[in-house]
């Protein structure tokens, strides 16, 4: 998780965010969301840091962590990418997109690739029925997909390299 | 105030983006600050038009001249010849695909004709990032209106009289909601937007927040008003980082405009809005869980009684309503409850905005009037089936509904007539199906949505989903035994009755519906070991068609199995046996010798 200073860095900037939201309503969520963008996951430091700061059992906050599936307990790759299973890409044949993506990275779907590049997960309709079949990687939607696209999409992301 | 002699709209929605608008508004206003037009031509991004399939798609007004598919490349042509020699681009205007008619303006094309814009009347004329816009449009006058010139109980009036029903799925009516909430005993009272967009297939309430964040914004103060809560949140799902950004946009506006906070129009009413995030969980869609969520736990739903109007967000009364709803708000009250009455059916008044997706050819947004049948949706609106292919199904509501068979094609859509073919409104998310969809495969599809999704708190819906997929996965496996259906009937009526909350309640209804209407689909799996639709890899034959082989062996050095034997420039073979069905050997044979 790189040097120390870097990491007590991301510390600090959560205690702060921690120390002006806990006074809100309902902050576990918002402060778990915040605390996976710095840190990229929730693994069990971050989690115990959390329920130490905010006085909060660590069942619950594990409970939490466990219940959404956005919450990652294991690092994410530097991008991450969504292939979308709604009903209207699934018809539209998105497992074939799904698995072109699975050969091209050699690996399966909520898997991470050996480098750390890429993440690959199905997940839940994006939204964009009317392009379907679509991925997201990152925030950027990629749609009227067809296997054969993958490879040339993967690498605009490696070039960028 | 500067004024232009030509609007540009390009559609800023998640599908146009996606088909590279971004770039196209770059180049404009590239473009336009090359040849000096741009004290006179302005560039407006937009939210979404709906005919998300032509996309991108740019309008330029004062002609209205609809052009659609629009490349970078095509700019230059449309600034010169258009916005400054006045000419319009004829090759760009959208075209539809049947009578090849050449449509100038949105009015001249089908895809548009047969709907009623009432909640998505901004979306793709404003520019939602900008809040004068929408005031310009009578933003914020019926929130102006209901603050000075209504009581709480007149505004409720309203809306009871309207007839409005939650557009999220199950269809309450919104006015006796607000009833109970206003009714309700406590000191403080909450307010809260469902945009926990959850159903596959259904993108209605991103669309709005995308193109039009100030309708849910006002709709959510005048609820607030109307209940006595000083404190609203948007529970908005984090897939959606367009519409997350645009609504917060949205916020900081109305607040700086005193349009959010305290003494709003002068009164001594305050309301102020925070966005909460989802975090990937479909349960939370449901109300209660929802409210968990919001507290910082899992979502898990709460029994009811006690109802969220009662206690609900903290323990507090709180109204509930999705995104949908909300948006039809300003306009009753802007219109009236009559006009809002006058469309529609007896008991389902207004319109509805449909997400259509699937095998149709206008893919996109289609706001309707209650009651228009789906055959006119399907072949009207969306314009049919791609490739001659024949209509089988149209699935609504989402993993809670159920699929539409063509015998039901004239059915007029509404809360009522849905529910009593078996599926439901859901959230208007509408999928249509053809002749390739295997409808058992399509129900465990849903299935194995709703076992993924289900939070585990009640066991009927925990266990009994379960069971239910592994019936299905079994029978499209060719494994399949006499009376599976049955126990699929039982195991689904015992779920709708046994569960705690409305995705439990409802999770069956696609089994359920595609048992009843294409029940011969499940006894073919079954009993013949044979899928109509070619699409259960399990269980398909392939087959080499001697008259057609000319023994090039393309298909036997392919094959990962050595399945295909024979001797050269003689008819090959398979051997069933050996043979894993993965269709290599289809794809690489270029005399259409194989069939499955």
């Amino acid at each position: 998780m790189g040097n120390t200073a870097e990491v007590q860095a991301k510390y600090d900037e959560l205690k702060g965010y921690i120390a002006e939201t806990v006074k809100k309503p309902g902050p576990l969520m918002p402060i778990m969301q915040k605390a996976q963008e710095i840190f990229g996951s929730l693994p069990f430091d971050v989690q115990k840091f959390i329920s130490e700061e905010m006085q909060i059992p660590m069942t619950d906050i594990y409970g939490v962590a466990t219940f959404y599936s956005q919450f990652a307990l294991e690092p994410k790759g530097k991008h991450v990418i969504g292939v979308c299973m709604g009903t209207a890409c699934y018809v539209k044949k998105a497992e074939g997109i799904l698995n072109a993506l699975g050969d091209e990275l050699q690996t399966a779907p909520g898997g991470t690739t050996p480098d750390s590049l890429f993440t690959l997960e199905a997940t839940r309709c994006l939204g964009c029925c009317g392009l379907a079949p679509v991925i997201m990687i990152d925030d950027q939607v990629y749609g009227r997909l067809k296997p054969e696209d993958i490879p040339g999409i993967i690498g605009l992301y490696r070039n960028k390299q | 105030m500067d004024f232009y002699r030509a609007h540009v709209l390009v559609c800023g929605g998640t599908g146009c983006t996606s088909s590279g608008s971004a770039e196209l508004i770059e180049r404009f206003e590239k473009d336009i600050a090359e040849k000096g037009l741009d004290k006179e031509v302005k560039i407006v991004r937009t939210g979404c038009f709906g005919l998300c399939e032509a996309g991108p798609i740019v309008i330029v007004y004062p002609e209205g001249a609809f052009y659609s598919r629009v490349k970078v490349e095509d700019v230059d042509e449309i600034v010169e010849e258009h916005l400054l020699k006045g000419r319009i681009v004829e090759r760009l205007l959208h075209k539809e695909d049947k009578e090849e008619d050449v449509a100038t303006t949105l009015d001249d094309i089908e895809f548009y004709k047969k709907q009623n814009r009432v909640a998505l009347r901004n979306c793709g004329v404003i520019d939602p990032e900008v809040i004068d816009e929408y005031i310009a449009f009578d933003g914020y006058k019926a929130l102006g209106t209901c603050l000075t010139e209504k009581t709480p109980q007149e505004v409720i009036d309203v809306i009871k009289a309207s007839g409005l029903r939650g557009r999220g799925g199950g269809g309450f009516p919104t006015g006796v909601k607000w009833q109970f909430g206003h009714d309700a005993k406590g000191d403080q009272k909450y307010v809260i937007c469902n945009a926990d967009e959850g159903d596959p297939g259904a993108f209605m309430d991103r669309s709005v927040l995308e193109g039009d964040p100030h309708s849910v914004i006002e709709a959510m103060s005048i609820a607030g008003y109307a209940i006595g809560a000083n404190m609203g949140y948007v529970y908005v799902r984090a897939e959606y980082p367009i519409a997350v950004k645009r609504l917060q946009i949205a916020i900081d506006q109305a607040r700086e405009y005193g349009l959010l906070g305290e003494g709003i129009f002068g009164t001594d009413f305050k309301f102020d809005i925070e966005i909460r995030l989802g975090a990937g969980a479909f349960v939370c869609g449901e109300e209660t869980a929802l409210m968990e969520s919001i507290e910082g736990h899992r979502g898990e739903p709460r029994p009811k009684p006690p109802f969220p109007a009662n206690k609900g967000l903290f323990g507090k009364p709180t109204i509930i309503n999705n995104v949908e709803t909300l948006a039809n708000i300003p306009q009753i009250i802007l219109k009236g409850a009559e006009w809002f009455g006058s469309m529609g059916t007896e008991k389902s008044k207004g319109t509805k905005v449909f997400a259509l997706g699937g095998k149709i050819n206008n893919t996109g947004l289609v706001e309707i009037p209650m009651g228009t049948t789906l055959r006119e949706v399907i072949y009207d609106i969306g314009g049919g089936i791609p490739d001659g292919k024949k209509f089988k199904a149209a699935q609504t509501g989402g993993p809670s509904g159920g699929c539409i068979p063509a015998e039901h094609l004239d059915l007029k859509i509404d809360y009522d007539t849905l529910t009593s073919i078996g599926s439901m409104m859901g959230s208007g998310g509408l999928i249509v199906m053809d002749e390739d969809n295997c409808m058992v495969d399509v129900a465990k599809f849903f299935l194995d949505f709703t076992v993924d999704e289900s939070c585990g708190k009640c066991p009927p819906c925990r266990i009994g989903t379960k069971r239910m997929l592994e019936i299905l996965q079994r029978i499209t496996d060719g494994k399949g035994k006499p009376g599976d259906i049955e126990k699929l009937i039982e195991l689904g009526e015992s779920i709708k009755a046994g569960a705690l909350c409305g995705l439990g309640k409802t999770a069956p209804n696609p089994v359920l519906s595609t048992i009843k209407y294409f029940r011969d689909e499940y006894e073919a799996h079954i009993y013949d070991k044979r899928c109509p639709a070619g699409h259960c890899q399990q269980l398909l034959v392939y087959e080499i068609i001697p008259s057609k082989c000319i023994g090039c062996g393309m298909c036997a050095r392919v094959c990962p199995a050595d399945a295909i034997t024979g001797e050269k420039k003689q008819p090959h073979h398979i051997d069933p046996d050996k043979c894993i069905k993965c269709g290599a050997c289809i794809e690489k044979c270029k005399f259409d010798a194989i069939k499955r």
